[in-house]
């Protein structure tokens, strides 16, 4: 059967819930936040109507400024570390078999499930002194006593590359499954060592996915909320969880939304940097 | 040699991903109320007060209850988006695709607080329901994609078969339609399911102050100190994920469903 166009008014009848939940439920609250980043704040209840820039004024100041260069910093250094991690990682994946495949992606879907708020418990817990890992170092006697290895900024950032790196692998698998293995089967028949054909062969077949995947990464990063609260101390905080802490505990719903509206604009803005990095690969 | 470099490098992450659950499991079977590891005695205990004590039964429940609805109405919603999409040609129509994938690329707080201002602009703020209907538009993008990957894999030759022997849309759907995407239908609901057990900042923004979901419960209890109950939840909530992940690997095709081609070269 031929996809057809929908010829009497009644074909468009299925369209009409989801279209109208998708409408009713995302685009105007979308709107409504739009709208609310001009108000004013009202002390008394969430908001009162206006028209003001006052909001995104407050992004000039040095406080935000530092905020969203944290924020910034840290989501690319989590974008870096993953792909480092995870572009051999999903090599060796999408070569092994299917069975060993099919374990790997059930357990890397299971921790990219987890809640923030369980990854940051479990690292807070590793990272303690009474149970976390000082304990093994002094049990194999590296270190003489236990210590508490949080809060601070090598905690915020492992556990989000801990959060981050099964989405990573998740998004480069596709690719990496469908990389011709002729190649690198002929750099291995022409005397590469499987180290060399990799860097020389792998990674310059998939500049553009990795490109695209470090800018997915890094908007994944960009979101989290919890764990730089659990995790880091105040300077640690980053866009998401200010927008937050600003919406909830201030009652600075204008401010919040005014936040929410740039952060949306820098993601946009990346994901327009994917697709064009995307096409650029399908041209190649 | 590089056998067991390559061997010895997927060990190296396998132990970097399990080593936080390992500590919590082991955390979990403590005997008092204590945060230590290598564990002081064996108790299962803390395992029977996620069900014993009313606090955290009651956030189990709300959770598996808001999982349970907010998946289907996220089914309700990709089901017949999907189908459209796939049966009729409507380029225009595809703005809605777009819109079902916009709020889970996005980060999460914007959806949480497009949607907090909305619900307090109408006044429902606070509603349970209200979560509900939150969480189905924001993991509404899991089935859509496991659907229309699952319409696309549907052989046009049958459908166009059955509508020669005078089968209409209707019947079209029942007969051969539904059962060849059962298993993207149900894997869209699992993922929508075990992603909203999880789900915390999109139910706080909405329910917060109203109702206790699980990763809610956990949070604010973490802010009052440790209890043991955490670890025995973290693992629970492990279990229910790598089962159902594992169900869905065991009856769909699960490196098809993540954007692997058809296993036919493989063993």
């Amino acid at each position: 059967m031929r996809r057809e166009a929908p010829q009497r008014l009644a074909d468009y009848g299925p369209l009409l819930f989801p279209a109208g939940m998708l409408i009713v439920f995302f685009v105007i609250p979308f709107a409504t936040m739009i709208a609310v980043s001009f108000f004013q704040r009202d002390p008394a209840g969430f908001y009162s109507t206006a028209f003001v820039f006052d909001n995104y004024a407050r992004f000039l100041s040095l406080f935000f400024g530092k905020v969203l260069g944290f924020s910034l910093f840290l989501a690319v250094t989590v974008a870096i570390c993953c792909v480092v991690i995870a572009v051999p990682f999903t090599y060796l994946l999408s070569r092994a078999r299917r069975r060993t495949q099919v374990l790997w992606l059930v357990a890397l879907l299971s921790v990219l499930s987890l809640s923030e708020v369980i990854i940051g418990f479990a690292w807070s817990t590793l990272f303690s002194r009474t149970a976390g890992i000082t304990n093994l170092l002094v049990a194999i006697g590296l270190m003489s006593e236990p210590v508490a290895l949080n809060p601070s900024f090598g905690a915020v950032l492992t556990a989000m590359v801990y959060q981050a790196l099964p989405y990573t692998v998740l998004v480069l698998y596709p690719a990496l499954v469908r990389l011709d293995p002729t190649l690198t089967e002929a750099a291995r028949t022409l005397g590469a060592s499987p180290v060399k054909s990799f860097f020389t062969v792998v990674v310059p077949a998939l500049r553009n996915t990795i490109v695209a995947t470090l800018i997915m990464v890094f908007i994944f990063a960009l979101g989290s909320y919890l764990l730089p609260q659990i995790l880091g101390r105040p300077q640690h905080w980053t866009l998401s969880v200010l927008i937050t802490d600003q919406a909830i505990y201030q009652s600075n719903m204008p401010f919040a939304a005014a936040m929410a509206v740039f952060l949306v604009l820098v993601t946009l803005g990346l994901v327009g940097l994917t697709l064009i990095a995307t096409r650029k690969g399908e041209a190649a | 040699m590089t056998t067991f470099l390559q061997r010895l490098y997927l060990g190296l992450v396998g132990l970097f991903l399990s080593l936080p659950l390992i500590v919590v499991a082991g955390v979990s079977v403590n005997e008092k109320q204590t945060l230590a590891f290598p564990p002081q005695g064996f108790s299962l205990s803390w395992y029977g007060e996620i069900f014993a004590n009313p606090e955290w039964r009651n956030a189990l429940l709300a959770s598996i209850t808001l999982a349970a609805v907010s998946a289907a109405l996220a089914l309700a919603i990709a089901l017949p988006l999907a189908w459209f999409l796939w049966r009729r040609h409507a380029p225009w129509a595809n703005i809605f695709q777009l819109l079902g994938i916009a709020p889970f690329t996005l980060p999460p707080v914007i959806t949480a607080l497009g949607l907090l201002t909305f619900w307090a602009t109408t006044g429902f703020y606070g509603q349970p329901w209200t979560a509900a209907i939150s969480h189905a538009i924001f993991f509404v993008t899991l089935p859509l994609v496991t659907l229309s990957l699952g319409f696309s894999s549907i052989d046009r030759s049958l459908v166009e078969a059955a509508a020669t022997m005078g089968a209409d849309d209707r019947t079209i759907f029942r007969t051969v339609v539904l059962p060849l995407i059962l298993p993207y239908l149900v894997s869209g609901y699992a993922f929508a399911f075990v992603l909203s057990l999880n789900e915390y900042i999109v139910a706080y923004m909405t329910v917060g102050f109203t109702m206790e979901t699980l990763p809610i419960k956990i949070f604010n209890a973490l802010r009052y100190g440790y209890t043991p109950t955490m670890a025995s939840v973290t693992i629970l909530f492990v279990a229910i994920a790598a089962l159902i992940f594992g169900l869905v690997a065991r009856f769909g095709d699960l490196p098809k469903l993540l954007g692997a081609m058809a296993n036919t070269d493989k063993q």
